[in-house]
């Protein structure tokens, strides 16, 4: 496609609207960005045991994720090969087999097609009942307890995927005090579609720090985990980086030696907190104090792991909706009542009820309106503090001196524009990282 | 009194429960309207101080699965709220900045099949389960609308000579929801 973004100078930085709103350009991404690119599709908590699957998503399509004989999580097409039927309608559960309803051809755990009825009667002796089973991604990967996918062969192994942004997430989808314990999701996935294009969604989760005003009714309504704070407990500095891979991240930096007196309104969790903070601190020393918040893993896997602590993957259903799938964690260690608080925060935050993100789909909604009709020929400004970034020695990336900044948006549009430009992964990967 | 659930009820006692249906439905439809009228504040004085205003999410399992389809008591919800987060909801409406709800939605609450499950005493702070069914009609802005239709599980304390609700269970029937947020009650 010709190029959606234009620099002009060094000051002024835009995007055609148009990309918001066409149905062509949508066709494009799922084909050039959603087929390529590596998403998230779920937790290791998910499916714990031999024959757990957890239906999940790609781009448009049904996958389901299950756990193989071999104990390897499969990320398989949830589409009979026979006449398409999904072969698996439940959301999670445990099985043996998935069983088509329409004319009853069924797989195994790992695709595998293992039986189709009157197959002797009906099927000529050379139909090959290997070629037949359920279409699997190219790839799979693991990386802290959280599990992604790609459809492309040719896409890089996901952590030189990751670049850069490997850091944040080894640190921040771990648990608290930064040992080997691990992380889990709170049980059930919350799922709704909003109007509203899903590269709102990934502008927003790499870190779009000008939005920041329009959460002033939970800062006033003090929803916080702490007695008289606003939405959250006080950060430190904030810092916005980006990576050329197209993620987008936002990390703080304070003091360690200082107190922080987090989640003042329950002693519990205040306790805990407190307990796993002086571990981190011994095990990570100076680095606890330089620690990523949030960002967003290209396309549209977007993680916070401070306030709330919490995985939103954005599916595409069109260039004007976008259907949300957000999980919640929780160190597994953590006591019942600690879980117990954050989830009732977490859940108060974020989703659909969450008093913070009700405000951000009501503005991702009718910016996405303004998409269409005569926005098609408009442009958006995206110059907030070019060209102010710099190197930190401890937190990777191109680091921003200026909070205002619209740097991270500007890098996940450059690299839209690359993967929707380019013709295969010889063209996206970096040959230093190979 | 107290209705025996085992035999039938006696004149007295049918006369007393149909006095106490009658009075439960008045609360019920005054609490929906208060909510359609906008008067939050007065509404959250129908609850107790210790109230769990609850909506668990929907899932689709198999059939063996039936009864853990509507989501546990320490599993993802849509809301989980006590009378402090309650507030919250209401200060942000408040607060006049709270763009999902600026300018304010239109609602109407449409209850029904209202009625009295199990045993009870009505006598003052004793708890009666009362299950009701809701249709909810939100319209926004020129043409944003929804319906959510659903079940509420409601224990009302008996207080003087009115209720207080000390606990609603809210049993949506979408699992994904089609709505863009619940920046509304039920």
């Amino acid at each position: 496609m010709k190029s959606a973004i234009t620099v002009g100078g060094a000051t002024n930085w835009f995007v055609d609207r148009n990309i918001f709103s066409s149905a062509d350009i949508y066709q494009q991404e799922l084909e050039r960005i959603f087929r390529r690119a590596w998403l998230y599709v779920g937790h290791e908590s998910q499916i714990p045991n031999v024959g757990d699957f957890f239906l999940t998503k790609m781009g448009e399509d049904s996958m389901i994720l299950t756990r193989d004989q071999e104990g390897k999580p499969r990320v398989m097409l949830n589409s009979c090969r026979h006449r398409g039927m999904k072969v698996c309608r439940y959301d999670e559960g445990n099985t043996k087999l998935f069983y088509c309803p329409y004319h009853a051809w069924s797989y195994g755990l790992d695709g595998r097609l293992v039986g189709l009825p009157a197959q002797k009667e009906s099927y000529d002796a050379s139909f090959d009942k290997s070629k037949w089973g359920l279409v699997q991604v190219a790839q799979v990967a693991t990386f802290k307890g959280t599990i992604w996918a790609t459809w492309d062969p040719n896409a890089p192994p996901f952590e030189e995927y990751l670049g850069g942004a490997a850091d944040a997430l080894r640190v921040g989808l771990g648990p608290w005090d930064a040992g080997d314990g691990e992380v889990e999701v709170i049980s059930g996935v919350q799922k709704w579609i909003i109007p509203a294009n899903w590269k709102i969604v990934a502008e927003n989760c790499a870190g779009d720090t000008l939005h920041d005003i329009s959460h002033r009714s939970v800062d006033l309504a003090r929803i916080g985990p702490g007695e008289g704070v606003g939405r959250r407990d006080p950060f430190g500095k904030l810092y916005l980086t980006h990576h050329r891979e197209g993620h987008g991240l936002l990390y703080e930096k304070f003091d360690i030696h200082a107190p922080r007196e987090h989640y003042s309104s329950s002693p519990e969790t205040a306790a805990y907190f407190q307990m796993t903070w002086k571990k981190r601190v011994e095990r990570l020393g100076e680095r606890a104090g330089n620690a990523p918040v949030l960002g967003n893993i290209f396309p549209s896997s977007g993680f916070h792991v401070g306030q709330p602590r919490t995985i939103v993957a954005a599916h595409p259903r069109g260039p004007n909706e976008t259907e949300l799938w957000r999980v919640f964690l929780v160190d597994k260690a953590a006591p019942p009542a600690v879980k117990d608080f954050l989830r009732r925060y977490y859940i108060s935050y974020a989703g659909p009820a969450g008093m913070t993100e009700q405000d951000d789909m009501e503005n991702w909604a009718y910016a996405t309106e303004a998409c269409g009709g005569t926005g098609r020929s408009l442009q958006f400004h995206y110059g907030a503090a070019m060209g102010q970034s710099h190197q930190d020695p401890l937190i990777p990336g191109n680091v921003s001196d200026q909070f205002w900044s619209e740097q991270n948006a500007r890098q996940l549009y450059t690299r839209w524009q690359q993967f929707m430009d380019a013709k295969s992964w010889d063209d996206l990967r970096f040959e230093d990282a190979r | 009194m107290s209705t025996p659930m085992t035999g039938p009820m006696n004149g007295q006692d049918k006369l007393a429960h149909l006095l106490l249906m009658r009075e439960i439905e008045d609360f019920l439809y005054r609490e929906a309207d208060l909510l359609d009228e906008r008067e939050f504040n007065a509404w959250l004085e129908l609850f107790s101080d210790d109230i769990r205003y609850w909506m668990p999410i929907r899932k689709n399992l198999s059939f063996k699965n039936r009864e853990r389809d509507i989501s546990g008591d320490h599993e993802t919800a849509w809301f989980d709220d006590n009378r402090k987060t309650l507030q919250s909801r209401v200060n942000q409406i408040m607060t006049g900045v709270h763009w999902a709800e600026e300018p304010l939605s239109r609602v109407s609450h449409l209850i029904s099949n209202i009625r009295i499950e199990g045993e009870y005493r009505d006598v003052e702070g004793a708890e009666i389960l009362v299950k009701s069914h809701f249709l909810v009609h939100r319209n926004r802005m020129e043409t944003e609308t929804a319906f959510l239709a659903g079940r509420r599980h409601d224990t009302l304390r008996r207080v003087g000579s009115s209720f207080k609700i000390c606990k609603r269970k809210i049993i949506i029937d979408q699992t994904t929801l089609t709505v863009k947020n619940l920046s509304f009650f039920f």
